[in-house]
């Protein structure tokens, strides 16, 4: 039994260049969401959290919509000489960052709200601006928030298959991963190969899991 | 201009903060008042950390803040030391990165303390690489005060810095303290309900009730006004600035003069000449008509009654001092409603104070 490595490459990249955009992105978005008392902050985290609740189809509908070379998005897109969104990897990066968005905000969101605001005073009056502030004081106690946020970001974006089913198509080499080729195997009845796919999955996301539970017990000992 | 002038109003919640101050360019200015009058929030606005709605900051002749033209400095282009009750260093540096924290940041020139005078003033060479986490409460705050001065503040702000500690850590860093901040040319501005602490490292006090200023001025004279003095109920007691005078070497005693009169006290190591700023209790302080001649009480003072106060149902607290001098200094004299009525007190009558007790504050 052999690994489709083109499959597990396509999967892995995907995976890591949506974690990297989403901690990229997720970093301010969380910040802000820490600090503000805006009246529209409620409605931002609603909408960071929807893709807990949204059947993933749902999101992959609309995107399917959005993103094609006919919806609005996507027009506007390829009118600025962009690559074709739908069944593309680039598509399936902008699909993995908004249905894996919640799983790195929160983390970060979490681990941010937990930095003493009296720490962030005082590295104020020893004359540190707001943005040195952040990654001096802010970013070291928030390194298991990173870590979590990163982890459960990829893992995440490796066992996500309805919005990538959607917007993906399922092009070897290009857009096909793990989960889908899992599918098309029980589709074609190989049942052997299908086994093997879903052990690689299982074992895969037990092994994330349990890092980022181990982690954060070793950093909840005091610290203050 | 120089020194510090603010003018400040807010609300937050219930609680109105309508205050004007003006304090002095140079040496430490207590503000005191009990919890929830109002003290932290004029600390934090000076700092910058808060910002109220109508504002002034004058500090030594910069504009830190002015709603009128929407004038707001933000905290980090004061450059104020700021220690907290918590000392609010970063765990996750050790303390020599805390202490650089702030160095790396000032300007380059004209450094308020240098690195080695810092570190020896505060004991804490043994420190340096040690863990945050690993340190007492006086360690803590002596950390603290370190890092503010070494980020070379303009002016220096205390928030209950002695507070958290228990009885020893706290003389230790009073001490401490003390040592530092006669060292340093800059305002001074030392937040605190302890009336010990206000009369120990004070020169100008700033009395904060409800959000206002009930009274300001030199601490001598604060500390002896009675509607203030009330206030503090049982630790009333009043500071003077006095000098050592001689020692008797048979008795193991030193003499003091102070405006009011000598007082004997034991034997001081300070040469003769040395200032010295005592503290005296109300309760310590006892009034009669005649002097007394048979008395183990070394202190007694010839004075006028300038005033009287109610201050309990039983007690009452008396003024006395020179009537010549309108502002100068006093004693405050707790005694009871009876004997007051006994003695047929009131403003004018010539009395003697005797003193029970007498603190050095050192």
């Amino acid at each position: 039994m052999a690994l489709d490595w083109r499959v597990a490459i396509v999967t892995a990249k995907l995976a890591g260049v949506s974690t990297l955009i989403l901690l990229i992105g997720g970093t301010p978005l969380a910040w802000w969401l820490t600090r503000t008392r805006s009246r529209v902050r409620p409605i931002v985290e609603a909408l960071v959290a929807l893709p807990l609740v949204l059947p993933p189809t749902v999101l992959g509908f609309y995107l399917l919509v959005l993103l094609g070379p006919a919806g609005p998005v996507g027009r506007f897109w390829e009118s600025l000489g962009g690559p074709r969104l739908v069944f593309s990897f680039p598509g399936l990066v902008v699909g993995s960052v908004l249905y894996s968005l919640p799983f790195v905000v929160q983390p970060l969101y979490n681990a941010f709200r937990a930095v003493p605001t009296r720490l962030l005073d005082a590295a104020a009056t020893l004359r540190a601006n707001p943005l040195d502030r952040f990654i001096t004081v802010v970013m070291p106690l928030a390194r298991p928030g990173f870590l979590t946020a990163a982890t459960l970001g990829f893992a995440h974006t490796v066992g996500e298959f309805g919005v990538v089913l959607m917007i993906g198509g399922s092009i070897p080499g290009k857009t096909e991963v793990l989960s889908i080729a899992l599918y098309n195997h029980v589709e074609a009845l190989q049942y052997t190969e299908a086994h093997f796919l879903a052990a690689i999955l299982l074992l895969f996301s037990f092994s994330v899991l349990l890092a980022v539970y181990a982690l954060n017990r070793r950093f909840e000992t005091p610290r203050l | 201009m120089t020194g510090i002038a603010v003018e400040l109003r807010t609300r937050l919640g219930e609680f109105a903060l309508d205050v004007k101050i003006e304090a002095p360019a140079t040496g430490v200015t207590g503000l005191f008042g009990a919890s929830g009058s109002g003290k932290t929030t004029v600390l934090r606005c000076l700092a910058g950390l808060h910002r109220t709605a109508a504002g002034v900051v004058h500090m030594n002749g910069d504009t830190w803040q002015d709603e009128s033209t929407g004038l707001f400095v933000p905290p980090h282009r004061r450059g104020v030391g700021y220690i907290s009750q918590d000392a609010d260093l970063f765990p996750h540096l050790s303390v020599r990165k805390n202490l650089l924290y702030g160095q790396r940041r000032a300007p380059a020139e004209d450094p308020v303390v240098e690195w080695d005078d810092v570190v020896q003033w505060l004991a804490l060479t043994q420190l340096l690489e040690r863990d945050v986490a690993n340190l007492s409460g006086g360690e803590r705050q002596r950390v603290a005060l370190a890092r503010a001065l070494l980020a070379s503040p303009r002016l220096l702000l205390m928030d209950e810095p002695v507070s958290a500690l228990d009885e020893p850590a706290r003389r230790e860093v009073l001490g401490h303290l003390e040592r530092v901040l006669e060292r340093l040319s800059l305002p001074i501005v030392y937040v605190s309900h302890s009336l010990t602490e206000v009369a120990r490292l004070s020169d100008y006090v700033v009395w904060l009730t409800e959000g206002r200023v009930g009274d300001a001025g030199p601490v001598s004279q604060v500390l002896g006004r009675l509607d203030f003095a009330r206030w503090w109920g049982d630790e009333t007691g009043v500071v003077l600035e006095g000098n050592v005078h001689e020692h008797d070497e048979e008795f193991e005693l030193t003499t003091v003069s102070t405006p009011l009169g000598p007082l004997t006290i034991h034997r001081r190591p300070e040469a003769p000449g040395t200032p010295v700023r005592v503290q005296i209790n109300a309760r310590d302080v006892s009034l009669g008509l005649t002097a007394q001649e048979h008395s183990s009480i070394l202190n007694e003072l010839q004075l006028t009654v300038l005033e009287v106060a109610d201050l309990s149902p039983s007690n009452c607290l008396v003024r006395v001092g020179d009537p010549s001098a309108a502002a100068g200094p006093v004693l405050l004299a707790r005694i009871t409603r009876k004997s007051l009525t006994q003695l047929s007190l009131e403003p004018g009558l010539e009395i003697f104070a005797r003193v029970k007790s007498v603190a050095v504050l050192d």
